[in-house]
């Protein structure tokens, strides 16, 4: 494959499970660790099986409670910053009616939560409608691979925002300004991985379809997509998690409803309570949408064996 | 017997980074309807290379393969493969493996219900009707091999071609698949071309051991004609004359004159 490929690739292969995301996925491990035997020895038993389930959960707890600490020294020490508990309090009060509508500006958090999502769908909906076909030229035909490889190595590194204005001046509205950039970053990563994994399907499966003399289409439906299916779904992936980021920057700058600007309405009204939930939710939101996108590539991608 | 394929003055010269290498030179080999040939030499002999020429993946640099009157010009369904490593799609049912190539080949003239019955026929033949449902990484090695061979006969090619088609298989499991598929070329009445390494495999099996020498400008170094009645069986054969005969002529080849590059 030529340079795009080659030199991108690699490093968009790793899996990018996060170390965050690791205790939640063990926290299932209890119910397997109590599954026991009864036997004469029970209080041991039940002892060992305590202690199973605190080396589990114990290490999450305890850096959870580390942050907070961490978080109530800094409150104490600087007063402009809100302490744990006062924050929780204020996202009790928040979230206790997240639908409310004051007018344009002024809406629960949420549908603030909602527009974000929605501006991501979009963006990324037609990022995904049009970089997977395009890695699957890229892929496929070396002159395509050939003629895209300057284009999106001089692209791709170019940081998100900078395609805001152009997204103003074509759009000439902020809404569609903001879907526009996270369209344009969160392309790439589609385009490569589905480009990547067209080119390392298996000779094997290629000679299958040769000797069968299979028609184009049963060669796409039956071996390319298939075969290439978890490179898209990492590219997915990776995808998404950009556009998750890239969405509160973009909206700090658009206005309107969502996420990214109400962070920036909260700052305005120097609520750092809101700000800090704000990066939570964030947070969380994003945590979620990567353990959906994980279990949708675990149910689609094949047991592979050689 | 009719002439069904013949290999005419055949040679292979890749161009390769460090100049030219001359894989095959001057292979010439006619195979006859319903005949059983293996191809056995070292390895890196351009066995498998010859293979692929017939299998129409890979082409001559010199001379030509004609099958059933007409030079080769790609691959096709009138010639069943089977690959060393068993090639099965993993996303694939075993039945879905069987029938992507049944379909390919009869869903022009035959129902659906009539391409169905040809899978289930293929995965009885081959003993795996219970498994036609599980997909190649729940099944074992040898199981795996006879799906490969399922699809191969499935669409009824006039040669068989298989690549080391046991090669990867323990020798018991190995065993047992010769024996099934002695059985499936008699009712059949296949024309099989086999690549292997195993020389009692090759004289168990086959009418005629064609014996290459070592690359490069590796060719045919000499045939041995098997005459031993059908159905073999191997137990009965360990001592028999001709059976040990043959094996001694092709171990001597293997050993004596070509031991030099063993590689």
């Amino acid at each position: 494959m030529a340079s795009v490929i080659a030199a991108i690739g690699s490093d968009k292969e790793t899996p990018c499970a996060t170390s965050v995301v690791t205790p939640i996925v063990v926290l299932g491990e209890p119910s397997r660790v109590a599954v026991v035997k009864p036997q004469l020895k029970m209080g041991w038993q039940i002892g060992k099986t305590v202690i199973g389930i605190l080396k589990v959960v114990a290490p999450p707890f305890l850096g959870i409670l580390l942050f907070l600490g961490v978080w109530a020294l800094i409150a104490q020490s600087n007063n402009q910053i809100p302490s744990p508990l006062k924050t929780w309090g204020s996202a009790v009060n928040l979230f206790s009616k997240p639908f409310y509508i004051n007018g344009p500006n002024d809406q629960g958090i949420g549908w603030n939560i909602l527009s974000s999502l929605q501006r991501v769908g979009i963006g990324f909906g037609l990022a995904a409608l049009i970089g997977i076909p395009l890695g699957f030229l890229i892929g496929r035909v070396a002159f395509i691979n050939g003629m895209m490889s300057p284009i999106i190595s001089l692209l791709r590194p170019v940081s998100p925002l900078a395609w805001l204005p152009i997204g103003l001046l074509v759009f000439k509205a902020a809404n569609p300004a903001a879907i526009w950039v996270i369209f344009i970053s969160s392309i790439w990563p589609l385009i490569i991985n589905t480009a990547v994994g067209v080119s390392r399907v298996p000779q094997d499966y290629l000679n299958v379809a040769r000797v069968l003399d299979l028609s184009a289409w049963k060669v796409l439906t039956r071996i390319l997509l298939p075969a290439t299916l978890p490179y898209i779904l990492t590219g997915i992936r990776l995808s998404i998690g950009v556009a998750w980021l890239v969405i509160v920057a973009a909206e700090m700058l658009t206005g309107g409803v969502g996420i990214g600007f109400w962070v920036w309405d909260e700052w305005n009204n120097l609520n750092v309570e809101h700000i800090i939930i704000a990066i939570f939710v964030v947070g969380i939101v994003g945590l979620l949408l990567e353990q959906l996108l994980v279990l949708i590539a675990k149910k689609f991608s094949y047991e592979y064996q050689a | 017997m009719n002439k069904l394929l013949s290999i005419e003055n055949v040679g292979m010269v890749f161009e390769t980074k460090r100049g030219r290498f001359e894989a095959l030179r001057d292979i010439d080999l006619a195979v006859d309807e319903g005949e059983f040939i293996s191809l056995i030499g070292h390895s890196g002999c351009g066995k498998s290379t010859l293979l692929n020429m017939i299998a129409g993946l890979t082409f001559p640099t010199m001379g030509g393969v004609i099958c059933n009157g007409r030079e080769i010009k790609g691959a096709g369904p009138d010639r069943g493969v089977v690959f060393q490593n068993h090639s099965l799609l993993p996303w694939l049912t075993c039945f879905e493996n069987v029938y992507l190539a049944v379909e390919r080949v009869f869903s022009a003239k035959e129902s659906k219900a009539q391409l169905n019955q040809r899978t289930h026929a293929a995965l009885q033949l081959v003993g795996l009707t219970q498994a036609a449902t599980k997909h190649p990484h729940e099944i074992s090695g040898g199981m795996k091999q006879r799906v490969g061979i399922a699809r191969a006969i499935a669409i009824e090619p006039r040669i068989l071609l298989l690549d080391e088609p046991f090669g990867a298989l323990d020798a018991l499991t190995r065993a047992k698949l010769q024996d099934e598929l002695m059985v499936i070329v008699a009712n059949l009445k296949s024309t099989v071309i086999m690549v292997t390494h195993d020389v009692d495999e090759a004289v168990l099996l086959s009418d005629r051991i064609v014996m290459m020498t070592n690359g490069p400008a590796a060719t045919i170094g000499g045939i041995v004609p098997v005459t031993l009645p059908r159905p073999r069986d191997r137990l009965a054969l360990v001592a028999d004359p001709d059976y040990i005969g043959c094996r001694k002529q092709v171990l001597e080849f293997l050993y004596q004159k070509q031991l030099r590059t063993a590689a």
